[in-house]
C-alpha cells in the first residue's frame, strides 16, 4: 500500500439504526420482520392532518453516541425537511438535521494490534438524527415489473454520522467501521446488523498524487466518489481497493482534478467484485431543506448531558487498556476479548478474577471457550461452564493435577453434561493417582526398560518421554510430568 | 323567534332544560339546509341521517341521565380540511375527491366529546388557498347577504352557512385571515385563537406555522362557547401551547375596566373602502364612549405583511402538498392512458437520445397526477413556494421573510406594551362580486393585508360586525390581542356587541 504513488482518501457516513421500542416521530413498533405495512400509522404514513411528536428516547440514545464519540452537544437543534419525491417517502420530505446538528466536532481512536497502521484519531465532522424512509420491494418476476412499497421502516430514528476525510488505506477504513460498531454494540443503542440495514455504510473515497511540479507541496486531488451498496464491511474494504486501483487508472488517462467533473456515485457489485457508476439522479440534489414548522427546537440541558454521561459505561478501547494492565495480557489478547463485546469481556474478568492467572484463563477463552460459542454458534450467555466451574478446572491444570489435553477432555464433559469438574472427571474415569501408587508404576517401568534407563543415565533425558507413554497405557489419570520426574529420579539414583 | 334564530347559548339552555330535543334542533337546521343550500351552496357534504342518528343518541343519553357535554346535541358545521374518520374529507380538491381518513382530527374528538351533532362539511377555497371560496373544485359559496357576491374565504362556507342560519356554530381554519375575513363579509363573528391554542392534529395542513382552527358564530358568546370545546392542549401536536383554557364564556358580560385600545394607524394609511373607514373610526368612538382610553400606535413593519406571508406560506405550503402524488392516497392519473402516452410519444421518437429524456413511468405519474389534481391557485403557490426555498434562492426570500416576520412579531410586542387590543378593519372593502379577482390573483393577494399579521405573529384576533355598507353589506371590525389574550379579546368583544345591534342583523334569504 505504502509502495503506491498516491494517497488515499476516505471519508464514511454511516447510518445507524437505533435500537428503541417505537419511531422516532410517533408510537410505532420498529421491530423487524413484521409483515410489510402493519407497523405504520397516520403520522409515519404521512396522512393528510397528521403530525410528528419528538421521541425523547431516541434522542437521547443518539446524544449517547455523540458523547462516546466525543462530540460537542448543541444546547439548540432543530429539525428540517429534506424535499424529494420517492413513493417509499410518503410525506415527499424526510425529516432530518441540516444546518444544526444534535452533535458535530468528536473523534474516534483507531489502531491495529497488528500495528499495520499508526494508531490515530479520526475526526467525526457531525451526528445527526432523522428518520429512514420506507422500502421499495421491486418485483422482477416476468411480466410483472411491479414495486411493492413497505413502511414499516418509515420513521424509524437514524443516526448518520460523518467522519472527516481522514482515513488512508481501506485497512484504517475497516478498523473505523470496526471499532465504531464495537463501539455501538458496547453502548447497546443498536444491533448493527447490516443484514436487516441496521447500519449502512457509504464512503467518498479520492486520491492525493503527489504535484512535483508544485511549490507548495499541494498534492493534486483526483474527483470524489460515493461508493454505496456495501453490504459487509469486508465489502467497503474491497470497494475502497478497487477504487483506488480504478481511480489511479482514469488519472493516468484522462488527468482528471477534483471539480473537473461532477461528483459520481459508484455502487459495488459484490457478485463481480467491482464498482459501477449509478445513473445519477433525476435533479441535482436540491433538497430545499428548511425548518420543519411541525416541531419545534430541542433544548438540551447540561443535567440532561450529564445524565446520559452518566449511563454510557466503559469504552472497548479503555477496557482493552484495563485488561492489559490488570490482568497482564498482551494488546492482541484484549483486542480479541473485548472485540467480542462486553458480556465475552465480564466472562472473562470473572474467570481471571477467580482463577487468579490471567494469562491462562485468557487462553483457556480464547481457545476454548471462543471456539465452542463459534461452533455452537451461541452467546456466552449460552455456555454452560460458568466461570468460576471453569476457573476449578484451570485450577487443577495450574496445580499439575491435570494436565491440558485431559483438561479439554473435562471441559468437553461438563460442557455436554453441565456438570462440575468432579462430575464430569467421575464420568470420564479420571481419579487423581495417590503417589504410592505412582511410586510403584514408575519403579516396574523402570525395571522392564532398561536400554531407556540406560539412555537417561547417559544424559538422554529426552528418553524418557517413551515411559510416559507406557505409563499412560497402564493408567490413564497418571499425571505424565509426575511420572516424567519420577522415572528420571530413580534412574539417576539407580 | 324561530328556532334557529336562537343563540347557541339559548339553545344549549333548551335542551339542557328538556324545552327542545336535539333531533327537533338538527332538524330545523336541516331544514333550512335543504331550502336555501342550493342557492348558498355552503355545504360540501351533509348527511341527513347521520346528523339525525347523532342528534337521536345524544337525546337518548340526556334521558338516561348522562352528562352529554358542554355543546350536547347542538349542530356543529365543520369545514373540509378537519379529518372525521371515514367521513370524506376532501379540502375542497380533486385530489382528495374519495379520501376517507382513518383517523379523526383532534378537534373533531373534542366536538364529539362535547356532544356536539357534526351537521355537515363546509365548501373552502381548494386547501384553504382564497379569500373567495371561489377556488373550490366543487362549487361555489355565495354569500348570503347578495348571493351575487363572495362569502370570503378560505372558510367561505363556514362563514356562509352561520349567516344563513344553517348551522348555529361553524369550525374555520385561518392561515392569512381565512375565518376573520369570511366571517367580515358575511356579518358574523369569528375568532383566529393564539398559534397553539388549537390543536392542528388532523387539520390538514396549508402552512403549518401560520394554520389556526377556530370558531365561527353569530355573536360573541356564541363564539367563546365553540372556542372552550376547541381549545386544550394536545400532546400529539408539538406545536400545541400546555397551558389551562381559561373557561371563555365565565366572565363575559363583565367589561374591561381601563381598557387601552390601540388603533392602528398604518391600516389607516391604506386604500380603505370609505364605508369601511367610517364604520372602524366609528367603533373607535364607541369604545371610547364606554369608558375605554383610545391611543394610536404603529405597527411599522405592517406593511411589509403581505410580501412575507406570500413566501413563508407558499413555501410550507410547496412541503405539506408534496405528499399528493398520486402513491399513497388521494387522485391518481388515469395509469392506462398514461402508459399508452408513454408509448406514442416513445413511439414518435427518432434518436435515442430524445428518447432517454421522456417521463419514465413514475415522474410521469406524479407530473400528471398533480397536473390534474390540483387547481391554479394551489399550483401556483407550489411553484412559488418551491422557487423561494430553492438553492441560490432560499436566503433572499425565505430566510429574509423569516427575519421580517421576527420584526413584524417586535412591533406587536411593542404595540401591546402600550393597549390591551388592536383595533383595525377586517378587510379593506365589503364582499366583492362573484369573479372580482378571477384574473387578478394579486388583487385577492391584497385582500389579506389586515389580517395576516396576526398569522406571522401568532396572535389572536377577532372579526366582529360593526357596519353596513352603503350597498347593505356587513362590515367587520378587527380587534388583536397579545398571545393567550383571548379572554380578553372576547370581553373587548363583547362590550362592542353589547353597545351595538350589528351582530343581530340578518340577511333575507330568497324563498325559491
Amino acid at each position: 500500500m505504502t509502495s503506491q504513488p498516491y494517497k488515499m482518501v476516505i471519508g464514511l457516513e454511516v447510518h445507524v439504526q437505533l435500537a428503541t421500542e417505537s419511531k422516532l416521530f410517533c408510537r410505532c413498533s420498529t421491530k423487524f420482520g413484521a409483515p410489510p405495512n402493519t407497523q405504520t400509522c397516520p403520522v409515519c404514513t404521512g396522512t393528510p392532518g397528521a403530525l410528528p411528536v419528538l421521541n425523547r428516547h431516541a434522542y437521547q440514545l443518539s446524544m449517547k453516541v455523540a458523547l462516546a464519540l466525543n462530540c460537542e452537544i448543541p444546547k439548540f437543534t432543530k429539525w428540517d425537511r429534506k424535499q424529494y419525491y420517492y413513493p417509499d417517502l410518503p410525506k415527499g420530505y424526510q425529516i432530518s438535521q441540516f444546518d444544526l446538528p444534535m452533535s458535530q466536532n468528536g473523534y474516534l481512536a483507531i489502531s491495529d494490534p497488528k500495528d499495520q497502521f499508526a494508531a490515530k484519531r479520526v475526526g467525526i465532522i457531525r451526528a445527526h438524527l432523522e428518520e429512514d424512509a420506507g422500502k421499495s420491494i421491486h418485483d422482477e418476476q416476468a411480466g410483472t415489473a411491479d414495486t411493492r412499497i413497505d413502511l414499516n421502516r418509515c420513521g424509524t430514528p437514524l443516526l448518520e454520522i460523518v467522519s472527516e476525510p481522514e482515513m488512508y488505506s481501506p485497512l484504517e477504513a475497516k478498523a473505523y467501521l470496526d471499532e465504531l460498531k464495537l463501539l455501538l454494540t458496547y453502548l447497546g443503542v443498536s444491533d448493527c446488523n447490516m443484514q436487516e440495514g441496521s447500519l449502512r455504510v457509504d464512503a467518498n473515497v479520492n486520491l492525493h498524487i503527489p504535484d512535483d511540479d508544485s511549490t507548495d507541496d499541494e498534492p493534486i486531488a483526483t474527483p470524489i466518489v460515493e461508493v454505496k451498496n456495501m453490504n459487509s464491511f469486508r465489502a467497503v474494504e474491497r470497494a475502497l481497493a478497487y477504487e483506488a486501483d480504478r481511480q489511479w487508472e482514469v488519472w493516468q488517462e484522462t488527468g482528471q482534478r477534483i471539480g473537473d467533473v461532477p461528483k459520481q456515485t459508484r455502487g459495488w457489485d459484490e457478485s463481480a467484485q467491482v464498482t459501477r457508476a449509478q445513473r445519477s439522479k433525476e435533479e441535482s440534489s436540491d433538497y430545499r431543506y428548511f425548518p420543519d414548522p411541525d416541531l419545534v427546537p430541542v433544548v438540551v440541558t447540561d443535567t440532561e448531558i450529564e445524565a446520559v454521561r452518566s449511563e454510557l459505561g466503559e469504552f472497548p478501547a479503555a477496557l482493552r487498556s484495563r485488561l492489559e494492565e490488570t490482568y497482564g495480557i498482551k494488546p492482541y489478547d484484549s483486542d480479541v476479548l473485548v472485540n467480542q463485546g462486553r458480556e465475552l469481556v465480564d466472562y472473562y474478568i470473572e474467570l481471571a478474577e477467580s482463577c487468579g492467572d490471567g494469562k491462562l484463563a485468557s487462553n483457556w477463552v480464547q481457545q476454548d471457550v471462543l471456539r465452542h460459542l463459534n461452533e455452537q454458534e451461541i452467546a456466552v450467555s449460552e455456555f454452560a461452564v460458568r466461570p468460576l466451574a471453569l476457573s476449578e478446572l484451570l485450577g487443577k491444570v495450574k496445580g499439575g493435577q491435570l494436565d491440558t489435553s485431559r483438561g479439554r477432555e473435562v471441559l468437553g464433559e461438563m460442557i455436554e453434561s453441565g456438570g462440575s469438574v468432579t462430575e464430569a472427571m467421575t464420568k470420564l474415569g479420571i481419579a487423581e493417582v495417590d503417589d504410592s501408587e505412582l511410586m510403584d508404576l514408575c519403579h516396574q517401568l523402570i525395571e522392564s526398560n532398561p536400554k531407556i534407563v540406560a539412555d537417561i543415565q547417559s544424559g538422554n533425558l529426552k528418553a524418557a518421554g517413551a515411559l510416559i507413554g507406557q505409563a499412560k497405557q497402564k493408567n490413564p489419570n497418571v499425571n505424565p510430568s509426575r511420572v516424567r520426574e519420577i522415572c528420571i529420579d530413580i534412574a539417576s539414583k539407580s | 323567534m324561530s328556532l334557529i334564530s336562537k343563540s347557541a347559548v339559548e339553545q344549549v339552555q333548551l335542551l339542557q332544560s328538556g324545552q327542545l330535543s336535539s333531533v327537533e334542533l338538527a332538524q330545523a337546521y336541516l331544514d333550512q339546509i335543504e331550502t336555501h343550500d342550493a342557492e348558498i351552496q355552503a355545504f360540501l357534504h351533509v348527511d341527513r341521517d347521520s346528523a339525525l342518528q347523532q342528534a337521536a343518541d345524544i337525546d337518548q343519553r340526556r334521558q338516561s341521565g348522562e352528562d352529554v357535554g358542554p355543546l350536547g346535541g347542538l349542530p356543529v358545521a365543520i369545514k373540509d380540511l378537519l379529518c372525521s374518520r371515514g367521513e370524506p374529507t376532501t379540502c375542497a380538491s380533486k385530489m382528495l375527491e374519495n379520501y376517507r381518513p382513518p383517523y379523526d382530527a383532534t378537534v373533531v374528538r373534542r366536538l364529539k366529546e362535547a356532544g356536539a351533532v357534526l351537521i355537515g362539511r363546509t365548501n373552502m377555497d381548494e386547501f384553504a388557498m382564497g379569500g373567495s371560496c371561489e377556488n373550490s373544485a366543487y362549487q361555489t359559496t355565495t354569500n348570503p347577504w347578495d348571493t351575487t357576491r363572495i362569502p370570503g374565504g378560505s372558510s367561505g362556507g363556514a362563514a356562509a352557512c352561520v349567516a344563513a342560519s344553517m348551522a348555529p356554530l361553524s369550525v374555520g381554519s385561518d392561515t392569512g385571515g381565512s375565518i376573520r375575513q369570511p366571517a367580515a363579509l358575511c356579518g358574523v363573528t369569528g375568532l383566529k385563537p393564539t398559534y397553539g391554542r388549537v390543536s392542528r392534529y388532523g387539520l390538514i395542513a396549508f402552512a403549518s406555522s401560520l394554520d389556526q382552527i377556530g370558531p365561527i358564530a353569530r355573536s360573541v358568546e356564541d363564539t367563546a362557547l365553540l372556542l372552550e370545546t376547541l381549545a386544550g392542549h394536545d400532546p400529539l401536536d408539538s406545536t400545541s401551547i400546555n397551558t389551562a383554557t381559561p373557561h371563555y364564556t365565565e366572565n363575559l358580560s363583565q367589561p374591561l375596566d381601563g381598557l387601552t385600545v390601540g388603533l392602528v394607524t398604518d391600516y389607516f394609511e391604506k386604500e380603505l373602502d370609505p364605508d369601511v373607514a367610517a364604520a372602524v373610526r366609528e367603533a373607535a368612538r364607541v369604545y371610547e364612549s364606554l369608558g375605554a382610553k383610545i391611543q394610536e400606535v404603529s405597527l411599522p413593519h405592517s406593511q411589509y405583511g403581505i410580501a412575507t406571508y406570500y413566501v413563508i406560506a407558499p413555501s410550507e405550503a410547496s412541503s405539506n402538498l408534496a405528499r399528493y402524488d398520486g402513491a399513497h392516497f388521494g387522485y391518481r392519473t388515469d395509469e392506462k392512458a398514461m402508459y399508452e402516452e408513454l408509448a406514442a410519444e416513445r413511439a414518435a421518437m427518432t434518436d435515442e437520445e430524445a428518447e432517454a429524456k421522456l417521463d419514465g413511468p413514475l415522474i410521469r405519474m406524479y407530473r400528471k397526477t398533480r397536473s390534474e389534481g390540483f387547481g391554479a391557485e394551489v399550483k401556483r403557490r407550489i411553484m412559488l413556494g418551491t422557487y423561494a426555498l430553492s438553492s441560490g434562492y432560499y436566503d433572499a426570500y425565505y430566510l429574509k421573510a423569516l427575519k421580517v416576520r421576527r420584526l413584524i412579531v417586535n412591533d406587536y410586542l411593542a404595540a401591546f406594551k402600550q393597549v390591551d387590543v388592536l383595533l383595525g378593519p377586517v378587510t379593506a372593502s365589503p364582499a366583492a362580486p362573484l369573479g372580482h379577482y378571477k384574473n387578478d390573483p394579486l388583487g385577492l393577494y391584497l385582500t389579506d393585508l389586515f389580517t395576516v399579521g396576526a398569522n406571522l405573529a401568532g396572535i389572536p384576533g377577532i372579526s366582529v360586525p360593526c357596519g353596513e355598507s352603503s350597498a347593505g353589506l356587513p362590515i367587520g371590525l378587527h380587534l388583536q390581542a397579545a398571545p393567550l389574550e383571548e379572554e380578553r379579546l372576547l370581553r373587548a368583544a363583547y362590550m362592542f356587541q353589547n353597545a351595538t345591534d350589528w351582530q343581530t342583523r340578518r340577511p333575507e334569504l330568497s324563498t325559491t
